[in-house]
C-alpha cells in the first residue's frame, strides 16, 4: 500500500476545499472498498480525508413525507431502521441481501454507492484495463466473463456495478444530495451512476472535491408489494450474477404503479420505462411478465461465460414480478425461492 | 497532524487512544496502520486472525463500539476513542465465555484459524438478538469462513448459547 497523509475533517466546507486542492485526495468513511482497493495497489490517494465525524449520519424525515438517509448511515442501521424497515422494506431487504454482517456494520450509504466494480482484471494491477488505466484495453470481453455485464456495455468495459442497495434506491427513485465546491445540487440516483462508453474510468457523474451527503427517498409507498431476487454463486455473502428489485403499487388486482431495476447485469441500476408502462395498468400475469422480461433484455449482448445470464435475467424478473404483486416478497434468510 | 500538510509531506505519526479489552491503550500511529495489524504487531494480541486480509473470509473480527467488524478494513487512526474486544477479552476472571465453552461442548473447530473470529462473531450475532432459527444464525454468520467445513458444529454451538439464554430469559 502506497504511503499517504491524513486529515480528520470537522466541518463539510472543510472536507471539501481540502478534496478539491489535491486531485489525489480521496474521501474515506467505512473503507470496506477503498483499504481493499488500496491493498491491490488499484487506488493510490497520496491523502485521506477521514469524513467520519461529519455529521452525516442521521436518518431524518423529509420535507416531502420521504426520509432522507445521511451518507454516513451504515447499512446495518439503514437496514434495520424501523422506519425504513417499514415503510422501505424495499431498501432494507436489499441491503440484507449483501455483503455481511462484518462489512455491513462498516459500510455507509455514500460508499456504497461509490464502490467500484469486482471485476477481476479491474481488481488485478498485473493486466490492462481502461477502467483502471484508460486505453490499455479490456481483457474481460475475450477473456473470463462469468459475472459481467449483458446490457449498456461498451467495446470498452463490460464490467457491472456490484451494489444490492443502489438497485433498489433505484427502483425507488431515490435522490442523491452532493455538496462540492460550487455548493449543492441534488440527482436522481437513476443518473448518478453512467454507463461505460468510451470512459469507463469514470463510474459516476461526482466530480473530484464533491461529497455525497445524503440520499432522499420519495414518499411514494411501495411497503406492500415489493421483493429484491438475487441470484448467485453461493447462497449469501457473494455479489449477485442477477438481481431484481420489484415494488408495485397494486389498485385491487390491477398494477397501478411498477418500478423494476436490475443488478448484477450493467455499469449501473438498470431500469427500463418501456418495461414499466407496459405493467400500468395490467393485471399479473405469466404472459404479461414474460412480454415485459422480453423488452427488458431485448438488446442483451451476452459474452462466452456470462450468456446464460439473459435466460437467467428473464426469469428472475418474471419470478419476482410475481412475488412483488402477491406480496411475499423473497426472504434473504430462508433462501427457497416461492 | 496540520491541515496545512501537502501531499508531498512526510506523513506524521498521530496519537490516538484505544480502549482494547477494557484497558486503555495510547498509541502513536502511522496513517496506513490498519487495525488488525496494530491489534497483532503492536499490541501483541495475536488472537485476532489475519486470513485474507480483504474483508472475505471474517478471521480478523473484533467487536468495536459494540459491533463486529472486519478488522483488516479499517485504518487504526480513524478509530481514535474506540473500544475494543477481542478474543483475548471474551472470557471473563478465568471462566470461558458461554460460546466459547460451546464451541468446545460442539468440536466447533478443527485447525482452529478461523476460530478467534467465528466466536467475536458469534457473541455479536447472540447480542445483536436477530437470530432465531438455524437458517438465520447461518445467514448472520455468512461473513465467517471456515476452510476446515466445521459450520454444522458452529450453528450447534451458537444455537445452544441462544437457547440457554432464552431459558434464562435473557
Amino acid at each position: 500500500m502506497n504511503r499517504f497523509s491524513y486529515l480528520r475533517a470537522t466541518s463539510i466546507d472543510e472536507a471539501v476545499r481540502e478534496a478539491a486542492a489535491d486531485p489525489t485526495a480521496r474521501f474515506i468513511a467505512g473503507g470496506t472498498n477503498l483499504i481493499d482497493l488500496m491493498k491491490y495497489n488499484v487506488e493510490r490517494p497520496t491523502r485521506l480525508i477521514d469524513i467520519t465525524r461529519l455529521p452525516l449520519d442521521r436518518i431524518e424525515e423529509s420535507d416531502g413525507g420521504g426520509l432522507r438517509i445521511g451518507a454516513l448511515v451504515t447499512n446495518d442501521e439503514a437496514a434495520y431502521d424501523p422506519r425504513i424497515h417499514d415503510r422501505y422494506p424495499l431498501l432494507s431487504s436489499a441491503i440484507l441481501a449483501g455483503a455481511s454482517p462484518q462489512l455491513r456494520n462498516s459500510a455507509t450509504t455514500g460508499g456504497n454507492l461509490l464502490q467500484r466494480t469486482r471485476c477481476y482484471y479491474f481488481y488485478d494491477p498485473g493486466t490492462p484495463c481502461n477502467k483502471r488505466e484508460p486505453g490499455t484495453g479490456c481483457p474481460a470481453t475475450t477473456g473470463r466473463n462469468r459475472i459481467h455485464a449483458i446490457l449498456g456495455t461498451s467495446e470498452h468495459c463490460i464490467a457491472t456495478h456490484p451494489s444490492d442497495m443502489a438497485v433498489a434506491l433505484a427502483a425507488l427513485e431515490a435522490v442523491v444530495h452532493i455538496a462540492g465546491p460550487d455548493g449543492e445540487r441534488t440527482i436522481a440516483l437513476s443518473d448518478f451512476h453512467r454507463l461505460p462508453g468510451d470512459h469507463p474510468e469514470i463510474d459516476t457523474i461526482l466530480q473530484h472535491g464533491e461529497i455525497i451527503t445524503a440520499v432522499e427517498l420519495p414518499s411514494t409507498d411501495f411497503s406492500r408489494n415489493y421483493t429484491y431476487l438475487k441470484l448467485r454463486d453461493r447462497l449469501s455473502y457473494a455479489f449477485a450474477l442477477v438481481s431484481v428489485a420489484v415494488a408495485l403499487r397494486m389498485e385491487g388486482e390491477t398494477i397501478a404503479e411498477a418500478r423494476l431495476a436490475l443488478g448484477g447485469v450493467a455499469h449501473k441500476p438498470w431500469r427500463d420505462p418501456e418495461a414499466e408502462a407496459m405493467l400500468r395498468g395490467q393485471s399479473a400475469a405469466e404472459g404479461l411478465f414474460a412480454s415485459v422480461a422480453a423488452c427488458i433484455l431485448k438488446d442483451a449482448k451476452g459474452y462466452e461465460d456470462n450468456a446464460f445470464k439473459i435466460d437467467l435475467a428473464k426469469r428472475a424478473i418474471i419470478r419476482a414480478l410475481f412475488q412483488a404483486a402477491s406480496g411475499t416478497p423473497q426472504s434473504q434468510t430462508d433462501k427457497r425461492i416461492q | 497532524m496540520s491541515s496545512s500538510q501537502t501531499s508531498t509531506a512526510l506523513p506524521e505519526r498521530i496519537s490516538i487512544s484505544l480502549t482494547v479489552n477494557g484497558e486503555t491503550r495510547h498509541l502513536d500511529v502511522l496513517p496506513w496502520t490498519v487495525l488488525l495489524d496494530l491489534l497483532r504487531d503492536h499490541l501483541g494480541l495475536t488472537g485476532t486472525k489475519k486470513g485474507c486480509d480483504h474483508g472475505q473470509c471474517g478471521a480478523c473480527t473484533v467487536i468495536l463500539d459494540g459491533r463486529r467488524i472486519n478488522s483488516c478494513m479499517v485504518f487504526a487512526v480513524m478509530k481514535d476513542g474506540a473500544e475494543i474486544t477481542t478474543v483475548e477479552g471474551l472470557a471473563k476472571d478465568g471462566a470461558l465465555h458461554p460460546l466459547q465453552q460451546a464451541f468446545i461442548d460442539h468440536d466447533a473447530f478443527q485447525c482452529g484459524y478461523c476460530t478467534p473470529g467465528q466466536l467475536c462473531s458469534g457473541v455479536a450475532l447472540i447480542k445483536e438478538g436477530r437470530a432465531h432459527t438455524r437458517d438465520e444464525i447461518r445467514e448472520f454468520m455468512s461473513g465467517n469462513l471456515c476452510r476446515c467445513g466445521a459450520y454444522t458444529n458452529i450453528v450447534d454451538a451458537i444455537e445452544q448459547v441462544l437457547g440457554s439464554n432464552a431459558e434464562a430469559g435473557q
